[in-house]
């Protein structure tokens, strides 16, 4: 044991410390999870690289995207990032109006944010490039569906935990899981800076 | 109404599926009856279905890791047997088509659902004790995992009686498993069933991390953790990087399967090889989650039965951690002859044959413990030793594959099925067996038989030979792997050796059933008392056997590495002061409420009965959002309970 860890917690290395607190265990072992859900969106991240140039014949990415449309629909989950923090803010406070105001902000932006999704995707199907198009129309739509579909259970949760506080108020284990909450929608976020930077912004011109 | 489900389903018009299927649905409907019978429902139900102690939960893993070993083997036997007859004119007894199915299932069952099995309920049943703790991180969500392999095992078996399995090899190689090749419901069975137990295990990885590395008794820092709580750490990391590949590549497998997806087509733009290397990018490490935790129990059985602390603890420690990282840097090794050219070859080569520089040193780590040691040979002793003479053999025959130009000639040769094996049952198989007799004691408080036990590792380590070393000569005489017949009559005599061997390795598999059952039998004579009955060294050894349901009544205050040892040493267990109440987990059926649905789920998927899969769907959310609003999860032990439990612990010891 070095003198350095020592010092940190009076005499005794951190790591000797004993049982972590519940809260410490609940966070952590989400953070676990995010990390293997970042993992897997990677595994389709490579998928959409190896096959971005697979058009077979149809449309590419520089035809299909519309920059302008993708930058509202990026300004509206930062933005529910950042409200996504006022709400942990007012939780932390045990304030429920202001959690159930910003849960609200929060839900409102992110349904605007699938909302211009499926917008998308919609319009791409109708014009024939749908996901059994091409390869990269299939690389395409599972990995910006997946991070759609995460963003859709992230509402779901939020309702949810929305409810919890209605009905429960905040008891430890509410107050963790709104904590779980939080960090899965800001890993949403650092997953589509990703999408962003590589499907929209590396098309091909 | 139900989608491609028909009579036709059913295979009656083949005798042997149809046999095994009769034998199967006589023995599962004869152990409900019995339960029945004997009215132990609610026993069942309370203590070990919706059992949310670690302890519960390890032994069932390890009981349906065996129970799948026998599935497993009975695939090995009639490959084995198969192939002994069908040389030249001679066609065997089973068709191509059902040939293809069993050596698919054989592998998938093996790797998935016994070895995966095996050593996740070894760590799930040990890490809280020997990190001196009361029990996994998350209790409810460990029984999730557990009843989501059980939900995986159930749809392999189903597709036995309804349906039929993947032709495809274990590892459904695409454009073979894309529908356009295989449109039956075989790949279907295969890819849900997988999919589900893997989520299990990757939840499983989430939870024995947290566990491992925020729950530890105090005074328990990293480095004097066991040997096994390292390698499962590592092995546990690697699940949860390694897993969620395996997921996303199902996914898309299953994209194009379902939807017309074209990720591993012929046409449309697909690219098949990106399939090998997405799998690959899982299945290099997780032939490291097996093997790591393997090196574990061998670890702790040398360090104990030599009477000495493990030699090198610290190089010990960075060889399993090396092996971590190393294990995501040779994947391609799996199809050097993808044609990546000799610069990607020789860079994958050389990393394969770096990664072997700290298996060596854990080699020689556990050979110095053993150096003068005083060494005990009991059945896990001899499983370490077995191990460590045939692991080595498999070892360098991994190397010599991993020299490109070698690889050229060997690959898809029974040479590389021999090498597998090797390190598969040498290394991960002897260290399930070493680690069942090694802590059975503790699980239920009496010893296994040591006669019976022996005569089933002699019968295994001769069995592996005589079956797996004519088969690495087969491979260098040019036999590829998954033949059903073949023309050349002079390789049958090998074939033949490799058959006795099997039927050698099914006498070690009679045997250690014969161990349990004449072990339980006598269990009254068999009894141990003092909780401690190898002179262990670690603390799941400084409890009751089996423990409590707590583990620990007062948590153990650590004071150096071996921390038990150094306890028996200085006299007596010092343990934090005065007993507290303490907050246990209550029972819970979420697991098993969600597995059930989720098999349904699984099979009305591989049926395309989309209303069935919708209600399934249904019955998880249910569940999930029941089990959120669920406030008394928690049950407070009070401290007298916890006194005086201690105390009538104290007698026996005395009197022992």
């Amino acid at each position: 044991m070095t003198e350095a860890t020592q010092d940190l917690a009076g005499g005794v290395s951190p790591s000797e410390l004993g049982p972590a607190s519940p809260r410490v265990v609940a966070g952590f072992g989400f953070w676990l999870f995010l990390l293997s859900d970042i993992v897997m969106f990677s595994a389709f991240f490579a998928a959409y690289t190896v096959l971005s140039g697979a058009t077979a014949g149809g449309a590419d990415g520089a035809q299909l995207f519309h920059r302008d449309r993708v930058l509202i629909e990026t300004g509206c989950l930062l933005t529910s990032s950042f409200t996504c923090g006022l709400l942990s803010l007012a939780f932390e406070r045990r304030d429920a109006v202001w959690t159930y105001l910003w849960g609200a902000a929060t839900f409102s932006l992110g349904v605007a944010f699938l909302s211009i999704e499926v917008i998308e995707f919609t319009g791409m199907i109708s014009q024939g490039a749908g996901p059994s198009r091409s390869a990269f129309l299939s690389a395409f739509f599972t990995l910006v569906g997946a991070h759609g579909a995460h963003v859709g259970l992230g509402l779901i949760w939020l309702v949810v935990m929305m409810a919890q506080v209605a009905t429960l108020g905040f008891p430890p284990m509410v107050m963790r899981r709104l904590l779980c909450c939080s960090l899965f929608w800001h890993a949403l976020d650092i997953v589509w800076i990703g999408v962003f930077t590589v499907v929209y912004l590396g098309v091909r011109r | 109404m139900l989608g491609k489900l028909t009579w036709a389903a059913i295979p009656l018009n083949q005798p042997i599926p149809m046999a095994a299927s009769v034998l199967v649905i006589i023995a599962v409907a004869l152990a409900l009856a019995l339960v029945t019978w004997g009215r132990h429902w609610p026993y069942l139900w309370d203590e070990w279905i919706t059992s949310t102690d670690h302890k519960r939960i390890g032994v069932m893993y390890v009981l349906l890791a065996l129970v799948m070993l026998m599935r497993g083997f009975v695939d090995a036997l009639m490959m084995r047997s198969q192939q002994a007859l069908a040389a030249g004119d001679a066609q065997g007894y089973l068709p191509p088509e059902h040939y293809d199915q069993i050596f698919s299932a054989h592998g998938a069952i093996m790797i998935f659902f016994v070895a995966m099995t095996f050593v996740i309920g070894l760590m799930n049943f040990v890490l809280p004790l020997q990190l001196g703790v009361r029990d996994v991180a998350f209790p409810v969500l460990n029984s999730v995992s557990f009843w989501l392999t059980a939900s995986g095992v159930l749809l392999v078996n189903v597709s036995l009686v309804i349906g039929e399995f993947a032709k495809t090899g274990w590892l459904a190689y695409p454009p073979l498993s894309e529908i356009a090749y295989s449109p039956g419901v075989g790949v279907d069975y295969y890819l849900w069933a997988l999919q589900i137990s893997g989520v299990g295990t990757l939840l499983t990885g989430i939870n024995l991390v947290t566990t491992i590395l925020k729950l530890r008794a105090p005074g328990m820092g990293y480095m004097r953790m066991p040997i096994f709580c390292w390698t499962a750490l590592a092995s546990n990391l690697l699940i949860i990087a390694a897993f969620p590949i395996l997921t996303a590549t199902f996914a898309m497998l299953l994209l194009d399967r379902y939807l017309g997806f074209h990720f591993f087509t012929n046409d449309g733009g697909g690219n098949a090889m990106m399939y090998i290397n997405l799998i690959w990018a899982w299945g290099h490490p997780e032939v490291y989650i097996l093997i790591l935790p393997a090196f574990g129990v061998f670890s702790e059985v040398i360090a104990t039965f030599s009477g000495k602390p493990i030699f090198g603890y610290r190089s010990m420690v960075i060889a399993t951690m090396a092996i971590c990282v190393l294990s995501f840097m040779v994947w391609l090794h799996h199809f050097f002859t993808m044609g990546a050219g000799a610069d990607v070859n020789g860079f994958f080569g050389i990393m394969t044959m770096i990664i072997a520089v700290p298996t060596g040193v854990k080699i020689f780590n556990w050979l110095f413990t053993m150096f003068r040691g005083e060494i005990r040979f009991p059945t896990p002793m001899l499983w370490a030793l077995g191990f460590m003479a045939t692991f080595v053999i498999g070892g360098m025959t991994g190397v010599l594959l991993a020299i490109p130009p070698a690889d050229f000639v060997l690959h898809n040769s029974l040479f590389l099925v021999a090498h597998f094996h090797n390190v598969v049952i040498g290394g991960v198989l002897f260290g399930a067996f070493a680690g069942y007799n090694y802590w059975f004691p503790k699980a239920f408080g009496f010893t296994l038989d040591d006669r019976l036990g022996k005569a089933a590792f002699w019968c295994w380590l001769i069995g592996f030979y005589l079956a797996f070393m004519p088969l690495y000569a087969l491979g260098l005489m040019g036999m590829t792997r998954r033949m059903n017949h073949y023309a050349d009559a002079g390789w049958r005599p090998l074939l033949i050796v490799a058959l006795v061997g099997a039927l050698v390795i099914l006498a070690g598999i009679v045997l250690t059933v014969a161990q349990l059952v004449v072990s339980i039998r006598g269990r009254e004579s068999r009894r141990d008392l003092t909780g401690d009955p190898w002179n262990g060294r670690t603390l799941e050894w400084s409890t009751v056997s089996p423990p409590l349901a707590w583990n620990f009544a007062r948590l153990p205050k650590v004071e150096g590495a071996d921390a038990y040892w150094t306890m028996k040493r200085d006299g007596g267990a010092v343990e934090s002061a005065a007993y507290e109440d303490i907050s246990a987990p209550r029972n819970s059926p979420l697991g098993f409420v969600t597995a059930f649905f989720t098999a349904m789920m699984g099979f009305a998927l591989v049926w395309h009965i989309w209303w069935l899969a919708s209600v399934a769907i249904i019955g998880i959310v249910v569940a999930l959002l029941a089990f959120a609003w669920r406030v008394e999860s928690e049950t407070t032990i009070p401290a007298a309970l916890l006194a005086r439990a201690d105390q009538d612990r104290a007698a026996p010891v005395k009197r022992a």
